[in-house]
C-alpha cells in the first residue's frame, strides 16, 4: 500500500507524461515517442490508484478481470480495424467514455458515505459537479453512438431536422436545469434519483437529436467535438472525485478537441454555432437554395489512358484527395501511381484540406497507410501557391474543397470557404462518379472550366486503369 | 471578292527569307484569301514554286505586275523605294518597317494611302506573342550565333575526355538575356558548353539557370527593365561596374556573345579593345547588335574580322542564314496576324484600330501615319522588385492562426470572465478554488501544446487524446472497493457493478485507443 502523498506525486509524473505526449504530436518522428510517454503515464496514473490508499485488495479481483476484458476487446479491435474506419473507431471510443462518464457519476451517487462527506455549499458542488458530470457523459455517449451510426453508413448521413427544432432543444434545456435545482434541493437518495434520471434520458435524447441533425461532410467538426467533450467529462468526474489528475487530463483531452473542431470550422469558413446547430445554410432553414447562376457550359471527358498520357508528360503533379479515395479505398493505387511517377522524376505532391474526408487529418492517415512519404503530403496554404506552376491536378473524390465559387461567386453558400486551388494548374483531372454536387449542395464551376478533365467512375477503378495505361 | 496577298520576292543583297511559306498558303486560302508569290521568291528558303503552287497560290513571274495586282503585300524587309512605287493606291503592306529609322520610306507609304502593318512594331503583350515575328528572328539569331561561333572557334564546345588526351570544355558568355540571349544560352548549353550569362535585368536569373546556364550578376543595385520587356540605359556606376565584370570574364571565356540593344538607341559598347585583346588568341565574339553598331568596339558590322588574334562576327544577317527555319516561322507570324485581321474568314482584312494588338502594329492607316502608337496598357515587364513577393506567407506557426480578437471583443470576454471568477471566488469553498485553479492551467497548457500538433497528426492526436480521457477509469477505480467503507444502506453490489462495468469499458479504450494509435504512427514515414 503507497502512502497517499506517494500516489499524488505519482499522478504528477503522469500529467508530464500526457503533455509530453501531446506535445510529442508537433512532427511524424516524435510522435511514436510521445504515444509511449502516454503508454507509460497510463501505466502509472492506474499503478498508482490501484496500488494507492483509495482502493484495497479486495478490489484487485475485479479490477483486473474487468481491465482484462476490455484489453482484449480494444486490443483486438485496434488490430483489426481499417485506416477508412478510423472516424468511426474513434466516435465508437468516445461513446465508451460518455457511458463510463455517466455510470461513475450514478456509482458515485448512490455511494451514501460520498455523498455524506459535504455539507453546506461544498455538498451543493459536488451535487452539481455528479449532475454535470452525467450530463456531459450522456451527450457524448449518445451524440457518440449516432455519429459513429453516420460514419459507418448505418444511420443516413444527410441531416435529419425535425420541424421546430430549436424550441425542442430550449425546452429540453429549461428541464434540465429545472432538474438540477429540485437534485440539488432532494434530501435523500432516492429523492435525488427521479430528477437524475430525468435529465440522464434528455441528455441522451439530446445527443442523439444533436449528431442527427448535422451532415457527413460536418463530421470532423462533430468528431473532434465529441472528443472535446469527452474531454470536460473527464474533468467533470475529476472535480467530483476531488482528483487533480482527472481534471488535468480531462481539460488537456477538451481543450484539445475544441482546437480541432475550431481548425475544422475555420477550414470550412462556417462558425461552429451554425454547424452545431444543424443542416447547411441554416440562416434561412433552406439548405443552399440554388445561389447564383449554375455555372453553364461544356465538361469535357476523358478516359484513363489519356490521364496516363497526361501524367506520363507532366513535370509536376498534385493529387487533392477527398472522402471519395477512402470510400473506394483508392489509397494504395494511388501510391502505385506515385511511386510509377517519382521513379520517373515527376515531381508528385499530395494538397490536403484540412476537413476533406470525416475527421481531422483523415487523408493523412490514408495516404501513411498507403506508404506515401508524409514529406509529400502538403497542407492547403503550404501548397496552393504552387498550382500555377503545375501541369496536372489530379482530384481524386473531392467536390467542395475544390470549389471555385467559394473564391469566385460571393453569392455562393460556401463564398469564402478556403479551398485549394487546383484549377490554376495547366490541366485538372477530376475523378468522380457523377456530376451531383457536392455535400453543400452547391454546383462545382470547376467541372467545366476549360482546362478541366472529367474522369467518370469508381475512384478505384479508374485509377487502376489509369495504372495499367501508365505501365503499358 | 476575296483580297489578293501577293509575295514579290526580297530584293535585298543577300535577302534569303520569303515571307510565306506553302504551308501558310494553304491556311491563308482557308481564310478566303487568294494567294500569289512571285516566281523564285521561295528558291533562297528552299521552297520551289511548284510547292507553292501545289498550296493553292498562284505564281506570277513579273514583280511590277504582282505588286499592281495586290491588295495585301506581305514581305519581309521593308520595301525599297521602287518597289513602293509599284505599289498599288490604297494598298495595304505587311512587313518590317522600322519606321525610326526610314522616315522617308514612311513618307513615299503615306503618299500611296497605304495601310501598313509594321512587324517590328508589334506590342510587346501576352496575347501579341504569337504574331512577335521579331521574337521569331532573334530566337533564330541566338542560335546561329552559336552555330557562327562554333564554325570559327578552333575547338570543341563539350569537354571530352578521349584516348589522346583530356578535352575541356568551351566556355561561353552571353551578355543580354532576352529571346536572342536566351536561346544563344540554351544552344550553346547544348553543345556541351559551360556557359554563363549577365543581364540587366536581375529577374532573368532564373530563365537563364532553367536553360543551362550560370548567372553572372553586377554587385550594383539598380532597376533595369524598361517598358515593355527591354532593357533601358543605365547609370554611369552601374556601368562602370559593369564593365570590370565583363573584363573580369573576357580572360577567362572562350567565346562572347552579345545580344544588347536599347530600343530606338544605338547599341551599346560593351565590349572594349582592351578586353578583346585580353582573350586568349583563336576566341570568338559574335555580335548580336552589329547592325545598330555593335555591342563591341571593333565589330565590323556585316562581316568577320580578326583583330588581336580573336574572330569577331558581326554578321547583321544570322536569321537569313537559317532562311528556311526563319521563313517558316515568319509566315506563321504573318498567318496570325492574319488571323487577327480576318476574324470574319471571309478573305476581306479589317484592320481595326480599337484593338489594341492591330493598333500597335499598324503605322500607317489610309495614308494617316498612326506611329508611334500610345503606350501599351498591360507592359510584358516583371513585377517591380521594389514590392518583392511575401516570401512564404508570414510563416505561420499555428499559434499564429488566431488571430488576435478586435478589442470590443476581447474587452466583453474579459468582463464576463471577470464576473465568472468573482462570483466562483466569492461562493465557492477552497477545496473547490484548489481544484478549478488547476483546470483552468490546464486548459491554459493544453491549448499551447495542441496548436503545435502538426496538421497531417490530427487523426493520431484524437485517437491519443481519446486514449488518454480513459484516465476517467481512475474514477471507477476507486469505487470498487474502497477502505472502510462499511455503511448499513450502502448499495454496495450496485456500486461494485457499475463500477467494473466502467472499468471494462474504458480498457477497451485505454488499450485499444493507444495501440491504434501507435499502429498509425508506425505508417507515417518519409
Amino acid at each position: 500500500m503507497m502512502p497517499a502523498t506517494l500516489s499524488t506525486v505519482a499522478y504528477i509524473g503522469a500529467i508530464i507524461l500526457f503533455i509530453l505526449s501531446l506535445g510529442g504530436l508537433s512532427s511524424p518522428e516524435s510522435s511514436r515517442r510521445g504515444n509511449l510517454y502516454g503508454m507509460i503515464g497510463m501505466a502509472i496514473a492506474v499503478l498508482a490508484t490501484v496500488l494507492g490508499p483509495q482502493a484495497t485488495k479486495a478490489a484487485y479481483p475485479w479490477i483486473i478481470g474487468a481491465m482484462a476484458v476490455g484489453a482484449a476487446i480494444g486490443l483486438y479491435a485496434a488490430r483489426v480495424v481499417k485506416m477508412t474506419q478510423m472516424p468511426e473507431l474513434v466516435a465508437l471510443m468516445h461513446s465508451l467514455v460518455g457511458l463510463a462518464a455517466m455510470l461513475i457519476g450514478y456509482a458515485n451517487y448512490v455511494d451514501p458515505v460520498e455523498t455524506a462527506r459535504f455539507q453546506g455549499a461544498e455538498k451543493t458542488i459536488h451535487e452539481l459537479e455528479i449532475y454535470i458530470g452525467v450530463l456531459i457523459g450522456a451527450v457524448t455517449f449518445s451524440g457518440s453512438l449516432i455519429a459513429f451510426g453516420k460514419l459507418s453508413a448505418r444511420i443516413t448521413g444527410k441531416p435529419v431536422l425535425i420541424p421546430g427544432r430549436h424550441w425542442v432543444n430550449l425546452a429540453g434545456l429549461l428541464v434540465v436545469i429545472y432538474c438540477g435545482g429540485w437534485f440539488i434541493r432532494s434530501h435523500s437518495i432516492a429523492e435525488g434519483m427521479t430528477p437524475l434520471v430525468i435529465m440522464t434520458v434528455i441528455a441522451l435524447a439530446f445527443g442523439v437529436h444533436m449528431v442527427m441533425a448535422i451532415g457527413g461532410a460536418d463530421m470532423p467538426v462533430v468528431v473532434s467535438m465529441l472528443n472535446s467533450y469527452s474531454g470536460w467529462a473527464a474533468a467533470a468526474t475529476g472535480f467530483m472525485l476531488n482528483n487533480d489528475l482527472l481534471i488535468v487530463t480531462g481539460a488537456l483531452v477538451g481543450s484539445s478537441g475544441a482546437i480541432l473542431s475550431y481548425i475544422m470550422c475555420r477550414a470550412m469558413n462556417r462558425n461552429f454555432i451554425s454547424v452545431i446547430a444543424g443542416g447547411f445554410g441554416t440562416g434561412g432553414g433552406a439548405p443552399a437554395a440554388a445561389a447564383g447562376a449554375a455555372p453553364a457550359g461544356e465538361v469535357h471527358p476523358i478516359t484513363a489512358p489519356e490521364t496516363a498520357e497526361l501524367l506520363r508528360n507532366a513535370k509536376s503533379v498534385i493529387v487533392v484527395p477527398g472522402y471519395g479515395m477512402a470510400v473506394a479505398q483508392a489509397q494504395h493505387t494511388v501510391y502505385e501511381i506515385t511511386k510509377f511517377l517519382r521513379d520517373k522524376a515527376v515531381n508528385v505532391r499530395f494538397g490536403i484540406h484540412p476537413v476533406a474526408g470525416r475527421m481531422p487529418g483523415h487523408m493523412n492517415v490514408l495516404l501513411a497507410e498507403a506508404k506515401v512519404p508524409y514529406d509529400i503530403v502538403l497542407e492547403m496554404d503550404e501548397i496552393n501557391a504552387d498550382f500555377p506552376d503545375t501541369d496536372v491536378a489530379m482530384v481524386i473524390g473531392a467536390n467542395d474543397i475544390v470549389n471555385p465559387a467559394a473564391q469566385e461567386d460571393p453569392s455562393s453558400p460556401i463564398a469564402g470557404m478556403p479551398v485549394l486551388e487546383v484549377w490554376k494548374a495547366k490541366t485538372v483531372v477530376v475523378m468522380k462518379r457523377s456530376m451531383a454536387s457536392g455535400y453543400a449542395g452547391v454546383d462545382n464551376p470547376l467541372f467545366y472550366k476549360d482546362n478541366t478533365r472529367m474522369l467518370f467512375g469508381d475512384a478505384k477503378k479508374m485509377l487502376d486503369e489509369v495504372l495499367v495505361a501508365l505501365k503499358a | 471578292m476575296p483580297q489578293l496577298i501577293a509575295v514579290p520576292r526580297e530584293t535585298a543583297v543577300g535577302e534569303k527569307r520569303v515571307a510565306t511559306v506553302p504551308e501558310v498558303v494553304e491556311k491563308l486560302v482557308k481564310l478566303g484569301f487568294r494567294v500569289a508569290v512571285q516566281s523564285g521568291a521561295g528558291d533562297a528558303a528552299n521552297f520551289a514554286d511548284d510547292t507553292y503552287r501545289a498550296a493553292g497560290a498562284e505564281i506570277i513571274d513579273d514583280a511590277a505586275r504582282l505588286w499592281a495586282a495586290a491588295d495585301i503585300v506581305f514581305k519581309v524587309r521593308a520595301p525599297s523605294l521602287s518597289e513602293v512605287a509599284a505599289m498599288r493606291q490604297g494598298g495595304t503592306l505587311v512587313s518590317f518597317i522600322w519606321p525610326a529609322q526610314n522616315p522617308e520610306l514612311m513618307q513615299a507609304l503615306a503618299e500611296k494611302k497605304a495601310t501598313v502593318l509594321a512587324m517590328d512594331s508589334v506590342p510587346r503583350i501576352s496575347r501579341a506573342q504569337k504574331l512577335d515575328a521579331l521574337s521569331s528572328m532573334a530566337n533564330i539569331a541566338g542560335y546561329r550565333a552559336v552555330i557562327e561561333a562554333a564554325h570559327h572557334f578552333g575547338r570543341f564546345f563539350t569537354g571530352q575526355i578521349t584516348a589522346a588526351g583530356k578535352v575541356p570544355p568551351a566556355k561561353v558568355f552571353v551578355i543580354g538575356a532576352g529571346v536572342a540571349g536566351l536561346a544563344a544560352i540554351g544552344a550553346a548549353s547544348g553543345l556541351g558548353a559551360i556557359v554563363r550569362a549577365n543581364d540587366t535585368r536581375p529577374e532573368v536569373a532564373d530563365q537563364i539557370k532553367s536553360l543551362g546556364g550560370e548567372f553572372v550578376p553586377v554587385e550594383y543595385v539598380e532597376e533595369g527593365a524598361g517598358v515593355g520587356g527591354y532593357a533601358k540605359v543605365m547609370s554611369e556606376g552601374f556601368q562602370k561596374a559593369q564593365r570590370e565584370v565583363f573584363a573580369r570574364q573576357a580572360k577567362e571565356v572562350d567565346v562572347i556573345i552579345t545580344t544588347a540593344l536599347i530600343p530606338g538607341k544605338p547599341a551599346p559598347k560593351l565590349i572594349t579593345a582592351d578586353m578583346v585583346k585580353s582573350m586568349r588568341p583563336g576566341s570568338v565574339i559574335v555580335d548580336l547588335a552589329a547592325e545598330q553598331g555593335g555591342n563591341c568596339e571593333l565589330t565590323v558590322p556585316g562581316e568577320v574580322a580578326v583583330r588581336h588574334g580573336v574572330t569577331i562576327i558581326g554578321y547583321t544577317d544570322l536569321p537569313s542564314r537559317l532562311a528556311k527555319q526563319s521563313s517558316t516561322l515568319y509566315a506563321t507570324n504573318l498567318l496570325r496576324l492574319t488571323e487577327e485581321l480576318c476574324k470574319t474568314k471571309d478573305g476581306l482584312v479589317n484592320v481595326n484600330m480599337d484593338d489594341e494588338v492591330i493598333r500597335g502594329t499598324t503605322v500607317i492607316k489610309d495614308g494617316a501615319i498612326t506611329w508611334p502608337p500610345p503606350p501599351p496598357k498591360l507592359s510584358a515587364a516583371p513585377p517591380k522588385p521594389a514590392a518583392p513577393k511575401p516570401a512564404v506567407p508570414a510563416a505561420k506557426g499555428h499559434g499564429a492562426a488566431a488571430a488576435p480578437a478586435s478589442a470590443k471583443s476581447t474587452a466583453i470576454v474579459f468582463l464576463v470572465g471577470a464576473v465568472v471568477f468573482w462570483f466562483i471566488g466569492a461562493y465557492a469553498p477552497a477545496t473547490f478554488i484548489a481544484h478549478f485553479t488547476v483546470f483552468v492551467l490546464a486548459c491554459f497548457v493544453g491549448y499551447m501544446v495542441i496548436w503545435n500538433v502538426t496538421p497531417a497528426l490530427h487523426t493520431p492526436l484524437m485517437s491519443v487524446t481519446n486514449a488518454i480521457s480513459s484516465i476517467i477509469a481512475i474514477g471507477a477505480l476507486v469505487q470498487v472497493a474502497p477502505p472502510i467503507r462499511e455503511s448499513a444502506d450502502r448499495p454496495t453490489g450496485w456500486i461494485v457493478g457499475l463500477a467494473v462495468v466502467s472499468i471494462a469499458l474504458v480498457a477497451i479504450n485505454m488499450f485499444g485507443g493507444f495501440a491504434v494509435t501507435r499502429r498509425m504512427l508506425q505508417m507515417f514515414r518519409k
